[in-house]
Order: C-alpha cells, then structure tokens, then sequence
C-alpha cells in the first residue's frame, strides 16, 4: 500500500510565488524517505499541504488511501508532523503539550497521560516533564517535538528538518531512534540538510528543486551513479611535490596532504598501488564530501541550468 | 472510537487548556476586574451615587450593579479567546489543532468555551464583589442565566474573529479600547436611555450592547429600556452572524494558514 500519493500538486501564495508546479510523489507503506531541495525548493510547502497547514491550489493528496479533499480527518489521523520550527506552547509544561495533542486527537486524559509518560521516557525527556518547554535546551525541543508527534502513534511520521541545530551526540541518538521507530512499521518522510542524515537513515530519495520533483530513486541506486569521489589522503611522511598519478586527478594541499578525485573505473585499490609503487604511504583518508552532497550538488546544479535554459 | 467520542474527548482538552491556562495567571486575569468593579461600586455606586438618587425606581447602586457584572463578562470573554488564539498564531501552536482530525467546528466551540468559562467565573467573582455593597436580588433566574452566557458567547466568539485578524499585539487591544469600551459605556450601563434626548435615544438603540445589559437587568431587578424578546433576537443574530462568520473563516484558512 502506498502511504502517501501525490499527483500534479501545484501551490501558488497569494504573492504570486508558484511553491510548486505539479509534483507527482508517492511514498511505499514502511519507507524512510528523503525529500531534499535547496531551501525553497518547494519541501516545506509540499509537507505543509501533506499535513493540512498549506491550502494547496491544485492536485491530489492521498495518505493510506485516504482522500485529503473528502476525508482530511481520516488523512490527519495517520500523520504525526514534527516540523521545522518550534510550535509549541513554550510556557506550557511538557507533559501537558503531549497530553493535549493526544487529547486533540481523541485520546482520554488518563491514557494521554500515559502515552505521554511512554514517549517522553523514549526520548529522555521524562525528568523534564514538569518544565515550561521554554526552559529546555534546543536539542530537547527538537525531541519534545518528536516525543508529540508520536503520542498519537501515527502510521507516518514526517519530519522537517529534526536534527537542525542539534549536536552528534543527540543527532545520533535521534537517529538511532527514528530507525527504531521505522523498524516498528512506521512510515518515515524526512527532510534535512544534513545529507550524511539521510544517506544514513533512508531508502528512498527525491530531489526537489523550483518546485518540481527533479530525481526520485533508491538511494543505493543514486549512490551508484556518482562517477567519482574525491578523497583527502593524510600522508605518513613530507613529500616535495607529487607531480602527476596516471589515471587521477591530484592536487597537493601541503607537505603531507594530498586531495586526489578517484573514478569508479579506477578504484582506491588502483591509487594504493600507485601510490605504493612510489614509497608514499598513507596515514588515514577521508571523503572530502558526503556522496550523497556531491550528487545533490551535481544534481541541483544540472536542473538550475537546465532550468535556465528553458 | 466514534467521530462523537473523538470530538468530546478534543473539545474537552481545548477546554481544560483554555482553563488551566487563564487560572495560573489569575493575578492578570480574575484579580483585576475585581479591584476595578469594586472601585466602581465605591466611587460611582455609594459616593457619587448617593447623591443622585433613584434611577428607574432603584438607587443608582442597584441600577448599575447589572451593567458592571455584564460589563466584566464582555471584556473578560472577549480577552480571553483573542489573547489566547493570537498567541497561538504568534507561537505558532495553533497547529497543534490545524493537523488534528477535527471539525473547525469543535475548533471554535472550545475555545469560545475557554472564554464563557473566564466570563463566568470573573461574573461570579464580580457578583460576589457587588454583595459588600448591595442586597442582590434575581427577578428571573432563567433570563439572568440566559444572557450572561449567550452574551459570554457572542464576545468570545468576536475576540477568536479579532484574533484571526491580527498580526500583532497591538491589533488585539485596538479592538476592546476603541471599539468594545465605547459601546459597553454608552450601552446604558450607567444610565437609563430615557434620560437621554430622542435624537441619542434613536442612536444608542444602535448599539447591540444596550440589547445585552438591559436583557440582563431585567433579569436582576425587573426593568428594561428594551422590550426582552428584542433583546433575545438581537442577541442571538449576532451569535448566529459572528459565529457563521467565525466559521467561514476557519474554512478558508483566513490568518492561519497560507
């Protein structure tokens, strides 16, 4: 069953700004799916029209089959949305916000009560519980966000942007959390800037740019198409001059640092050997970028001149 | 669980919030509308007002006992939901409900409750207020009741419009100071319209207000200005118009959503 399907949605603001210009999605029942996009490429509006916030001016939304022109409550009751932004009463104590929006959606107080318990335990936040949400660190809000959108135990869990301006620690804690949290049947959407995040996290991607949807595919399957990756090589001992490596692109950075570009045809194997054969060894390497940013660049960059060229 | 059940359930919660949250900042919300009747009972009930004399068959004290009461009902309700709903705008909490699988109806319906139940119990603490200085007699139990709440309802309902309408904090007091405090004034809460020339008679039956408290003093001492089914049609309009109006307004996502 598709969790969600999207066809030919179109947004338009009432400043005249076309957010989108007929998307068509549709997301597998139990993915974890990336949409990325460059901000305002359109991410936020598509999420805020998935989960009735954004008016949409044309097109069709359907969650688990559901209609959200003729059936918005069934739509709205499969969906727990942690958006981008903090939208919580921050004067509000924390187990009350949980209570209330399991209240809003139907849940009785006492087992609101517990359901809110369940999730703030889940996310470490319990101890926190009778604190004014205001007086919780950014990386605590991010979670409190999360811990209420799941009090309903929605069947798809979208998030914008969770992790934004969280430390790794917590970055990979939450991480840990929403993979549990997709292991469980629920269906993940997510978007993020941090690319390594959904690389990480996701099965399937989408690339969104100028609000249209530029790539959809399975991130193994996009992974495969980077044609080179460019590593940063920290060499053992101090090297005068590399000159040039048959088969790679090379550029000395300093005396013990190399930034070599390998293609998929040539391999690491292949510069190990050459670099071998000339005595040089290699104390550690590193991507010099995410593959999955290279690709997006490479990607977003292709559809803005293509765009342009239109 | 049934639609009717989810909806209780959620109303009840908008409720309860709506409550909790006008009760922990008492001092700003029950207090004041105390001291500031209680002033009024002084100054205009017992020091200016005994030199005035009857008013209506009344002592002034007891004429304008049932327009201070619905006086702190209006202002109270009304401050209530648009105080609330704006903050929910301007911290963006408002889509808590927005994503929730609810009608805009129960929506509406629990934050108008939100504001019955402050003017309710700022009326009772008025009333309570009111009794240090007069003897307090009910003409009509059923009439008293009725319109303080369909009153409480029709200004809880024009402070959610307000506050749909706002974009900032200033946009929600312009309401109640050059609007809302002018007509409770002039809406016969501390005279009766008769003193007045026929010209201002004819202009003050404009005022919707004037409906309200002489509905309400009817209830407590037995007169009116107005003839009572008027009052109850006007009223009511206003509740079915505002309300409808609230509604559509919901519908179209106007202030709330983009």
């Amino acid at each position: 069953m598709k969790a969600l399907e999207i066809r030919s949605l179109r947004k338009t603001y009432r400043n005249g700004h076309e957010a989108l210009l007929g998307i068509d999605l549709e997301v597998d029942e139990g993915d974890f799916f990336a949409l990325l996009g460059p901000n305002g490429a359109g991410k936020s509006t598509a999420i805020g029209i998935v989960s009735s916030l954004v008016n949409k001016t044309a097109g069709q939304v359907r969650v688990f089959g559901h209609d959200l022109d003729t059936q918005p409550e069934a739509v709205k009751a499969t969906i727990g949305l942690v958006p981008q932004e903090f939208n919580f009463n921050q004067f509000e104590p924390v187990v009350e916000i949980l209570v209330n929006q399991a209240g809003y959606y139907g849940i009785p107080r006492r087992e609101a009560f517990r359901r809110a318990e369940s999730a703030l335990r889940q996310l470490d936040l319990w101890d926190k519980r009778s604190a004014q949400a205001r007086d919780l660190s950014g990386g605590m809000k991010r979670r409190l966000m999360i811990a209420r959108a799941l009090v309903h135990r929605p069947r798809l869990l979208i998030l914008d942007e969770p992790t934004a301006g969280v430390d790794i620690e917590i970055r990979r804690s939450m991480w840990d959390f929403l993979r549990a949290t997709n292991a469980s049947g629920t269906t993940i959407i997510l978007t993020t800037h941090y690319l390594e995040e959904a690389e990480s996290l996701c099965r399937h991607i989408a690339i969104i740019n100028n609000g249209r949807i530029a790539e959809r595919a399975r991130m193994t399957d996009l992974l495969r198409r980077l044609h080179s990756e460019t590593f940063v090589l920290d060499l053992r001992d101090e090297l005068d001059d590399i000159g040039t490596l048959p088969g790679f692109h090379v550029r000395q950075l300093d005396a013990t640092t190399l930034e070599v570009a390998v293609t998929r045809d040539n391999g690491l194997s292949s510069l190990f050997v050459e670099l071998s054969a000339r005595g040089i060894e290699v104390a550690s390497l590193r991507n010099k970028q995410n593959r999955l940013e290279q690709l997006f660049i490479d990607m977003v960059q292709g559809n803005d001149a293509h765009g342009g060229d239109a | 669980m049934s639609h009717a059940a989810v909806y209780w359930v959620a109303f009840r919660t908008i409720v309860t919030k709506e409550i909790l949250r006008f009760s922990r900042i008492w001092v700003q919300t029950v207090l004041p509308p105390a001291i500031t009747m209680a002033l009024y009972f002084v100054i205009f009930g017992k020091l200016i007002g005994s030199q005035i004399g009857d008013m209506d068959g009344f002592r002034y004290i007891d004429f304008i006992v049932p327009g201070l009461i619905l006086m702190s009902v209006i202002s109270n309700s009304y401050a209530n939901v648009v105080s609330s709903v704006y903050s929910s705008k301007f911290q963006h909490n408002i889509e808590e409900l927005l994503i929730a699988p609810l009608p805009n109806f129960i929506i509406l319906a629990g934050y108008v409750a939100g504001g019955v139940a402050r003017g309710v119990i700022v009326g009772v603490v008025v009333t309570l207020v009111s009794l240090l200085f007069t003897d307090l007699a009910i003409h009509s139990y059923a009439v008293t009741l009725a319109v303080f709440v369909l009153t409480s309802v029709l200004f809880s309902i024009a402070g959610f419009i307000n506050a749909v309408y706002a974009n900032s904090f200033d946009d929600i007091s312009i309401v109640p100071t050059f609007v809302l405090t002018p007509l409770t004034y002039l809406g016969g809460v501390f005279y009766s319209i008769r003193m007045l020339p026929e010209f201002w008679q004819g202009v003050s039956l404009a005022n919707p207000v004037l409906y309200m408290v002489n509905a309400f003093r009817f209830g407590l001492l037995g007169v009116s200005d107005i003839a009572l089914w008027l009052a109850f049609v006007i009223i009511l309009g206003f509740v079915l118009v505002l309300g409808g109006f609230a509604m559509w307004l919901l519908a179209r996502g106007v202030g709330i959503k983009s």
